[in-house]
Parts: C-alpha cells; structure tokens; sequence
C-alpha cells in the first residue's frame, strides 16, 4: 500500500440518519466498522441502503447522527476529503474518458507522479481484466464491462473504506461469480475496509464479514452470515434469508425449550426466537432444505400428510411445491424423484422450525445487534 | 482478414457469403422508416420561408443594375465605408455571444439542482424575452441616458461630474444585445447542464476532486458542445441586431452594422440586387464563424450524458 489515505482502526457510525420529507429513508443506523472488514447491507428494495452508503460517502447530508473515524468526525466532511471509494450503482462512469482516463481519474486527481498513475492504472484495469478495452469509451462497453471499470475506479486508489453500490447486479450468473471471487480476493490482498450493498442474501453470506439487514430504513440485524442463516431476529429477516415458508400460527403451550403452535388443527412444534407465550400470534418459518420428505403414513412430531402440486427441475435437487390436508402450502426442496399429485409425508426437525413473535418487526429490541459476530449457539431474541 | 482454421470464423466473416440483409433492414439502419413522414411539415416550412427567400435573393445578388454578375460585390467589398460595417457588426456580435454564453455557466451551474424560489429567479432571468427589442431600447435610454437613474445615482455619490454616455453608441447595443440574447443563452445552457447526469460529479467528489476539479474536468467537458451551439445561435441573433443599433446606438457611426447598410440599400437607395449581395455577404460571414465553432465542436466528445449537445 502506498499509505496514500489515512487509515483508521475503527468507524463508528452513531444514529446515523436521513429523511426525505416526511419520510425516514434511514433511522438511526448505528455500527461499528473494523479496518479490514467486509461488512454487507442487505435489504429489499427501498429499504435505505443506497441512502446509507450515500451519508457514508458524503454525497447526503445525515439529517442526524455523525460518523466517526476514530476520534475524528468526519460526517462533515465534504467527500473529496473523506477519501473513501465508491461504486455506484450506476456506474457513474466519466463519459467522454476512455477506461484508462477513468481509473486514472482519482490517481491525477491526487498529483501522483506521471509514472506511477500510469503504472497503478494499468495494473487495476489488469485486475479486473479489461486490458483489451482499456483505450475505448464508457459507451462502446457492455454492462458488466462498466461495471468492471467502475469496480477498477474505486480500488486503485487503495481507499481506507470501499463503499459498493450492488456492483455486480448487472453481470450474467458466470462473471457475477468470478467477479464475486475478485471482490474477496481483492479485500484480502488489499485488504480494504469494505461496505458492500446488495439484494442478493446468498451474494451477502458469500462476501461479507458482517451483514447488517434494514428493512424501511431501520436496522433489523448485525450479526455473521452463520447467526443470520440459522437464528435470524425477526420473521423480516427470516423471510430475506431464504425461509421461504412462513405461515401464519399461534402459540399453543411451551414443551421444555421448544413451542407447540398451531393453525386451523394442524399442529407444530418449534424453536422459539423471542418471547412466545401461548395465545400470541406467530410466525413458524422453515427454509425449503429444512422440509424432509417421507413416505405417506409415517408419524413422528412435525410430520404433515400432503400431495406435490408443483415440480421445478433443478439440477440435481427438485424444488416442490406440496400442500397439505388442512390447506398449507409448502416450499420444499428434495433430491427424491416425487413427482405433481404424489402423496408425500413431510417433516420437519423442531430445531429448524423458528417459531417468531408476529409484531416484532415493530420494535427491533437491544439484542439485535450483535457485535462479537459469530455467536452460533445463542437465539437471537430470547428475552 | 487472414483465414483461419476455424469454421465458424470464415463464415461470420467471409463476405461472399454473408447474405445481404433485407432492403428494409438496410434502409432502417440508415434511418429511413416510416417516421420520416414526422419531418414533413418541417421540410415544407423550411422550403418555403427559408430555401426559396433564399435562392431569389441569391439570385438577385447576381443581377446588378449596372455591370456585371460580381458587380454589387464588388461594390460593397470596393468602399471602405461598408465594408467597415462587417467590421463593426463583428465587433458587437461576437463580444456579445460570448459573454452571454460565459454569464450563463455560472449560474445556470448554481441553479441546475432544486432550490426554494429557483422559478421566481428562471422567470426573472427570462422577463427580457418577453419585452422586446424595442421596450429593451425604451428601458435603456430611460436608464441609461444623460438624465437615467443610472447616470443621476452616479452624480448623486459624486462619482462622475458629467454623465457617462452608455447610449447612442457601442455601450447601449453591446448592453441591448446582452439584455435580449442572455435569456436565450441561459435558458439553452441550463437545459444543456440538466442533461449531465448529477451522479457523475458525485463520482469525481468520491475520487478526491474538489468543486473546481469537478467543474473543469466533468461537467465542463461534457457541457462544451450545448455551449458551442448556445454561442452559435446568440452569435446569430446578435450578427443580426438592427432595431437596438438604430435606437440606442450611432447608427451613422460606431453602430452602423451591416443590416442598416443593407437596409439603406434597399429602402433608401431602393437598390434590391445591392441589398440581396449584402444580405449574402452577411450570411457568408455567419456561415463562416459558425462552421468554424461546429468544426472545432466536432472534436469534443457529444455522447451520452453529455447534456443534448
Ligand atoms: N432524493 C430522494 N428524495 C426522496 N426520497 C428518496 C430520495 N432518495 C431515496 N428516497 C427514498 O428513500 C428510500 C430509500 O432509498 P434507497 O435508494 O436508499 O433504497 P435502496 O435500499 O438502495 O433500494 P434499491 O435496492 O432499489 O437500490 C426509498 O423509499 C426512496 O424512495
Ligand atoms: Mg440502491
């Protein structure tokens, strides 16, 4: 590294906040990041993460809050000062620059020696592997080209944190990957301090250090890609994480640790995740790889008779679609051959069974965040 | 192409066998579709208020009362005193089209975002248009003159003991010619700045570039070819001026430009072949400083984002 932007040990952002009108486009983000960390955001869209990045980069005033890079708060500062990369999610590629005078933009822009622009140029256009295009215009490239270029802009000035606006969601399923490989690959060797946005929950597991979920502006949870896949907080970010199943139910009566909940007489037994008490409306969240599928007649806790309606081919597993007696509809994948009108018995392991309280995306209680990261054991919410 | 050995590569390349595409396919590619018929009212608007005014006149410039085809031209180029104007006209037009164009960047720059009373300001700034050259001229001369506000405000602080002329001669035009052709430009221009997409100097801020860097580098690059245009048609309206040279200038004098030398030809001397090879000699000259900004306009970059230049 040639040491070009100062480093930090540590941003603190500290309630951080942005409305547009009447409306909070973020409220109140609170996070600390690590030098040397690869942080995700993730969320539906609309949810403030754009905005986010944007109140990191400068580019939005914070309507609260301030940032701070160790001891220093530089939410005031202007962006040119704050030295951090971005990727924006449209490019934002500099239109009558070729490729080569785009990725030099930011080296010139810091006075570097003629020498060294050229040659730290060449070797992030190298790195991302445009050599072929690097004298043609943002206009004669194709999406994922731009994308690249965009990619090759922001890292070539070894930033002390890179912001990346969802920059890979225009590339096709094969590069999306490679390039996915090159941004890790890219953070380790560099090891720059990145935030990376993006809609793709698997994309966010793959990268990222830490996720931070939102939801309408508001974050709903901090925690490893492990805390998130198995004991998400809320049924929000259940459903973002791929629980593909979540039906509407209510606490029936505790059974030790666990819950038994119910819907229209149809009966199961659950892993609570926060304050259950019989009588309270629920949401029982299962991922399709979660529903085992048996023979018809078997009978065992968590076990439901239903018939397959729907079959996707995919690869060596099939997707399914089943529908219970009492009317539910379930997402299971399976690599058994079942085939539409098949008369299944479907089971699921209470453990993978995540009972959650119906309200609680309305207050996102203390627990949530979970800064130590990996904290595999422990429910999220258990109050 | 060299041939290769690889089968699918001489037959994406190889000429005699590429069919050729379609005539419809071939006319579309060049444009041709049925939309063309969108232009008709144009092309017949052009035809008859500008291409055959043109030819007669062109034509009359070659038929001389006395002497032969080049005669009238060489008149007019022969006598110092009008051939002074071309001179004259220059050296209101071009000042004037250039500062219109540079007043407008700045502000229109300030004013490309949203901001509280960003029409009251537009509208303000483009009352002019509405007023006309001759109210302009009534404006100037109640202003400006000997006795104007202008001149009294002055005498009143005591900073001049005589009023300072600002009318009737080069001041009172160039001021006119600013007045009316400022309006255009900045409409123009504001229009050009909101073509550049607002993300590309947030781009440049993140890369380190402060406020000037990212004026020089992004926005005003990606402006110059709406400014080169802007320039062209306030060059136009300016090399034109006539009403303002009479009433607030010196028409005999500093401000006889070259429409009142062809207006004195044709409604004094009732000269119309003289008149005709003047207004010729007027759009030749237009012509001329107009190719030479598009030429010089031609290398700059006029892609996408680059405002509608
Ligand atoms: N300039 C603005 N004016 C008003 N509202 C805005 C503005 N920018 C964003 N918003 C609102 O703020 C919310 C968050 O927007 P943001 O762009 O951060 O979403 P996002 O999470 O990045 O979504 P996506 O995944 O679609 O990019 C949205 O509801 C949006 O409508
Ligand atoms: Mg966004």
């Amino acid at each position: 590294m040639t040491g070009t932007t100062p480093g930090f040990s540590q941003l603190r952002l500290d309630g951080v906040s942005r409305r547009f009108g009447s409306q909070d486009a973020l409220a109140g983000l609170d996070l600390t990041i690590r030098t040397g960390e690869f942080i995700a955001l993730l969320g539906p869209s609309g949810c403030g993460k754009s905005t986010a990045l944007n109140c990191l980069a400068g580019l939005l005033p914070l309507t609260a809050g301030s940032i701070w890079q160790d001891e220093r708060r530089v939410d005031t500062l202007p962006p040119e000062r704050r030295g951090f990369g971005m990727v924006f999610q449209n490019y934002a590629l500099f239109p009558h620059m070729s490729v080569r005078a785009n990725v030099a933009f930011g080296l010139r822009m810091r006075r570097l020696p003629r020498d060294e622009i050229r040659r730290r140029t060449a070797e992030a256009i190298r790195l991302v592997r445009l050599e072929e295009h690097a004298g043609k215009l943002p206009g004669q490239l194709s999406g994922g080209q731009q994308q690249r270029v965009a990619i090759a802009r922001a890292v070539v000035l070894e930033p002390s944190l890179v912001l990346m606006d969802e920059p890979l969601s225009n590339l096709d399923a094969k590069l999306r990957l490679e390039m996915r490989t090159e941004i890790r690959r890219l953070h380790q060797s560099l090891g720059l301090t990145t935030v990376y946005v993006t809609h793709d929950q698997e994309e966010a597991l793959s990268l990222a250090d830490r996720l931070v979920v939102l939801r309408a502006g508001r974050v709903q949870q901090i925690g490893s890609p492990q805390t998130l896949h198995t004991r998400p907080a809320n049924w929000h970010v259940a459903d973002f994480m791929g629980y593909r199943n979540l039906w509407p139910m209510r606490a029936v009566s505790p059974q030790g640790a666990l819950v038994a909940v119910e819907a229209d007489g149809f009966r199961l037994v659950g892993d609570p995740m926060g304050d259950v008490a019989p009588g309270d409306a629920v949401m029982a969240g299962v991922r399709p790889e979660d529903v085992r599928v048996g023979e018809p007649g078997e009978a065992a806790t968590n076990t439901m008779p239903a018939e397959i309606e729907v079959v996707e081919y995919q690869g060596r597993e099939l997707a399914a679609e089943a529908r219970t007696a009492t009317g539910i509809r379930v997402h299971l994948r399976t690599d058994r051959r079942v085939a539409p009108g098949d008369a299944v018995a479907l089971s699921i392991d209470p453990e993978r069974l995540l009972v959650f309280p119906s309200d609680s995306d309305e207050a996102p209680s203390a627990p949530l965040a979970d800064p130590a990261g990996a904290r595999l054991a422990e429910p999220g919410l258990v109050g | 192409m060299s041939v290769t050995t690889s089968p699918h590569a001489t037959v994406a390349t190889g000429p005699p066998r590429t069919p050729r595409a379609h005539w419809r396919h071939r006319l579309a590619e060049r444009g041709v579709d049925g939309q063309l018929w969108l232009l008709a009212p144009a092309v017949l608007f052009v035809v008859l208020l500008f291409l055959y005014p043109f030819f007669y006149g062109l034509g009359l410039s070659f038929q001389p009362t006395k002497g032969g085809p080049f005669s009238d031209y060489a008149r007019f180029f022969g006598d110092a005193y009008q051939r002074g104007t071309i001179w004259t006209t220059l050296g209101l037009a071009l000042p004037a089209a250039l500062l219109n164009v540079l007043a407008s960047v700045p502000i229109a720059y300030r004013m490309r975002g949203r901001f509280r009373g960003k029409r009251l300001v537009t509208i303000l700034l483009v009352v002019p248009i509405t007023l006309g050259t001759v109210l302009t001229a009534q404006g100037l001369l109640n202003f400006l003159g000997p006795t104007g506000w202008f001149n009294r405000v002055l005498m009143a602080l005591h900073l001049t003991d005589e009023p300072v002329r600002l009318v009737h001669n080069y001041w009172g035009v160039f001021f006119s010619l600013i007045i009316t052709g400022f309006p255009f430009a900045f409409l123009l221009v504001l229009s050009y700045l909101s073509g550049i997409d607002p993300t590309l100097e947030r781009a440049a801020a993140t890369l380190g570039a402060g406020w000037w860097q990212r004026f020089r580098t992004v926005t005003l690059p990606l402006l110059m070819p709406g400014l080169a245009t802007t320039f062209c048609l306030t060059f136009v309206l300016a090399f034109s001026v006539f009403p303002s040279a009479v009433l607030v200038g010196n028409p005999a004098g500093e401000t006889r430009v070259i429409s009142i030398a062809a207006y004195q030809a044709a409604y004094e001397q009732y000269d119309y072949p003289y008149a005709s090879a003047i207004a010729m000699v007027m759009g030749a000259i237009e012509l001329v400083i107009i190719s030479v900004v598009l030429l010089a306009r031609t290398r700059l970059y006029t892609g996408s984002s680059g405002g509608k230049g």
